[in-house]
């Protein structure tokens, strides 16, 4: 009943990082390439017509953990307070300068409302990669001092960075080397998939510069990503252990690679929904792949007094996950048919689309 | 220690207030759209069809707002009350994750085709997307009242050893007898915000003298809408939410009405005085004698228990907040039932468009109801004081063991200095939309 409850978590987040990436993906794109007012207003509009529907896959996952491991949401929730609730300003940021921006015809008014969209996706997309830095690094649970835990061994509180920056110390902060590679592999792959979702759903000038920018962010995200293994092989020798044990999990890294030799067909890619694929494939594989190497540990110790946090000794009892089995099949089925519905209202390019006036 | 928990119950009650804001609107605004939107169907006058697309402009406007600031409520659950989300979470977060999953999804899909969708769906089909947007919004209120009731009334769940709750019977969670009376106090209150705001809306443009077509039709389904519901809010519903206080947590319900002492028989009902904790009785009361006993028993003579029955650690401890969010609440609510009377009154003698002191008086009152939903609410969590978890789980066992108050101070100023700007914006953005008026967007 953990597994089920923990692949279907792994889902919702892994749809939601999907979904809201491209929004926050085109966020990117509308900061550093959009230069002239129709772009900018296109790329706005596609983001700002999908990010809430997006961001329910977020409650929803936020919800689902709560439920059946609210240990884990406790400890997590908690220990990453700072950044946790950064996040939240930075969602609030984005969304308002998405449904603000269009609402007055003063140039000025539109570009405070365009920075705070473009910088807070930036933010956000290295933020989640920290994040995902910082559940493969480990945390120092039961804040340890030279074996002494100061708390319970599923409590610990993370402080943004510790002077070191270094993901080997004793208590390491939320902000190090490791986990801002990770931040910058999230941004750079978030800015390829909305560079493809800009360019599947809008008649933008920019979609042709894009594909080039696509290509070179692709040769940058094939070089990161060696780089990380190597580091990841530095802070933690068994990362990779899971994937010789169990070597079905190798499914997941293909997912990754498959999203990421096929983006480098992109100027030939004639269909612009298979470049999408691709980078949704990239972020899938991606995800998975890190949640597979930690597999059944979803909150690593980095210290010998605490076992670390698993799905098994942080989960919810036995009658109530099989309680909200029943009724969770028949929500997913809802959200399935909501989610048919809205993409077929709203499927081919959205230039001529009425939003936010 | 003594900090941490205060900062933390600071910045709940400062995120949750002003995110109560907006579900309380789109709740009520969502049932008197579709009530405009039949009205269309029916009559085929374009006026109608109208109103329903200006209202749910407002709604979107709200829904968006209610979505940015109650992302931090949930997040809030772990980050500032994790001690209580542990223990919890195997209950509470069935509920919580039920209200993102059934009712969250529901209304963003069906909000963002009823604005999107008109031309494509036709009208049957669009009146059946705003129902799902009310529907959607209900069920919310819902799921996040049956979380409310069990913290107020626990059921269901089985205490461990370790202090964890587990839930051991599910389907009690929603035949809490707590719950039913909750939800449909909460959702009548939320029918007045609305119904206030759209008579408000309708008394402006009457007043301003443009577009004063609508404003009648808005008026009239305000007074309509104001008056059947502050009527529900106070009988049955406030009526039978009294008598569960009163049943389950008496020590509250001596606090809210003010009785310090036991009466030796009926037990008189306070209209107006302040508490007194030094001396522990009311200044300045006025008071009516034995109407309290009347209106929980239906026994002019039947004894109440004051807070001097109960150890001071079982009472809130916060009386005087206590006692002023009730007695604000009631006042108002029975202000609310006066004025919109009155008009209905003025209204079936066809007067009402024409009776400027009256038109001002419904036009400045819009912010009252928002303040009787805030202080409803405040009189249900500060009632539950010193629980977390009524009789089971203290306040102060369920914060962040880590978090220090630094921290919680830092985010919570933060959160101050954004919400004030979001704030603005949107009363700039509501005032535009509004001074426009429905007529703008028929192209």
């Amino acid at each position: 009943m953990e597994l089920f409850w923990y692949i279907a978590i792994a889902i919702v987040l892994a749809i939601f990082f999907v979904l809201d990436g491209y929004d926050f993906g085109a966020g990117i794109v509308h900061l550093f390439f959009a230069k002239e007012e129709k772009d900018k207003e296109v790329i706005t509009k596609s983001a700002g017509l999908f990010w809430d529907s997006n961001e329910v896959w977020l409650v929803a996952a936020g919800g689902m953990l709560f439920m059946a491991f609210p240990t884990f949401y406790a400890s997590v929730f908690s220990g990453f307070y700072l950044p946790l609730i950064i996040v939240l300003w930075l969602i609030v940021f984005r969304a308002i300068g998405l449904e603000f921006r269009g609402q007055f015809k003063y140039q000025m008014w539109k570009d405070i409302w365009d920075k705070s969209f473009g910088v807070s996706s930036l933010l956000l997309a290295l933020f989640f990669g920290i994040a995902l830095g910082n559940i493969v690094r480990g945390v120092n649970l039961g804040i340890v001092d030279n074996g002494i835990a100061a708390h319970e061994g599923h409590y610990f509180f993370l402080p943004l960075w510790d002077s070191s920056f270094s993901p080997l110390t004793e208590h390491p902060g939320v902000v190090d080397w490791f986990t801002v590679l990770i931040g910058i592999i999230s941004v750079v792959t978030l800015t390829i998939h909305g560079a493809n979702w800009v360019i599947l759903k809008t008649s933008a000038s920019i979609n042709n510069k894009l594909k080039g920018v696509i290509f070179k962010l692709n040769i940058a995200l094939a070089v990161l990503t060696v780089l990380s293994l190597i580091v990841w092989q530095n802070v933690n020798p068994n990362a990779l252990d899971n994937f010789a044990d169990k070597p079905y999990l190798l499914v997941f890294p293909v997912v990754y690679l498959t999203g990421l030799v096929g983006l480098f067909f992109i100027k030939k890619i004639k269909k612009d929904s298979h470049a999408f694929l691709c980078s949704t494939l990239l972020i899938l594989g991606g995800i998975t792949s890190t949640l597979a190497s930690l597999f059944p540990v979803i909150l690593p110790s980095v210290n010998d007094v605490h076992e670390h946090l698993t799905i098994y000794n942080t989960s919810a009892s036995e009658y109530g996950l099989s309680v909200a089995l029943t009724w969770g099949i028949l929500g997913f089925i809802l959200i399935v048919v909501y989610m048919i519905i809205q993409k077929r209202l709203t499927s081919g390019k959205i230039d001529n689309m009425d939003y936010g006036h | 220690m003594e900090d941490m928990l205060f900062y933390d119950r600071l910045q709940f009650a400062f995120t949750i207030t002003f995110h109560y804001i907006f579900p309380q609107l789109t709740m009520g605004l969502s049932l008197m759209i579709v009530y405009f939107k039949w009205k269309y169907l029916r009559n085929k006058i374009e006026k109608y069809n109208n109103a329903a697309k200006f209202f749910m402009k407002i709604f979107a406007v709200n829904f968006t707002m209610g979505v940015v600031t109650g992302i931090p409520m949930e997040f809030q659950f772990g980050t500032n009350w994790a001690k209580f989300s542990e223990l919890t979470g195997g209950i509470i977060g069935q509920t919580l994750a039920m209200e993102g999953m059934f009712s969250f999804f529901l209304e963003s899909s069906f909000l963002a085709l009823f604005i999107f969708g008109e031309k494509l769906m036709g009208q049957k089909l669009h009146f059946l997307t705003g129902l799902f947007v009310f529907i959607g919004s209900w069920a919310s209120g819902w799921f996040i009242l049956a979380t409310n009731a069990w913290m107020q009334h626990p059921v269901g769940h089985e205490v461990l050893e370790n202090g964890k709750f587990v839930l051991d019977n599910f389907s009690e969670l929603f035949t809490n007898p707590w719950l039913i009376p909750a939800f449909l106090h909460n959702q009548m209150a939320s029918v007045v915000t609305s119904a206030f705001v759209v008579a408000s809306i309708g008394a402006f443009y009457i007043l301003r003298n443009k577009q004063t077509e609508y404003g009648k039709l808005f008026l009239k389904t305000g007074v309509v809408f104001g008056l059947i519901s502050s009527l529900l809010v106070a009988f049955p519903t406030g009526d039978w939410n009294a008598k569960n206080v009163a049943k389950y947590q008496p020590g509250t319900f001596a606090a809210m009405e003010g009785i310090f002492e036991t009466e030796h028989a009926g037990a008189e009902i306070v209209l107006i005085g302040q508490p007194n904790m030094l001396e522990k009785k009311l200044d300045n009361k006025i008071a009516v004698p034995n109407i309290l006993s009347f209106l929980t028993y239906q026994d002019w003579d039947r004894q109440i228990a004051g807070m001097d029955q109960f150890e001071a650690e079982e009472l809130p401890d916060n009386i005087p907040a206590l006692y002023y969010s009730y007695h604000i609440m009631v006042g108002l609510g029975t202000i609310f039932i006066g004025v919109m009377f009155v008009a209905l009154f003025f209204l079936w003698r066809k007067k009402l468009f024409t009776m400027k002191p009256l038109l001002w008086t419904i036009m400045f009152l819009v912010p009252f109801p928002y303040i009787a939903n805030i202080t409803g609410w405040y009189t249900a969590e500060l009632g539950r004081q010193p629980y977390l978890v009524y009789g089971l789980l203290k306040t102060s066992d369920g914060i962040s063991p880590t978090v220090s108050s630094g921290n919680t101070l830092f985010t919570l100023l933060g959160f101050v200095a954004l919400y004030m700007l979001l704030g603005l914006l949107f009363l700039v953005l509501v005032g535009k939309t509004i001074n426009e008026g429905p007529k703008h967007q028929t192209h």
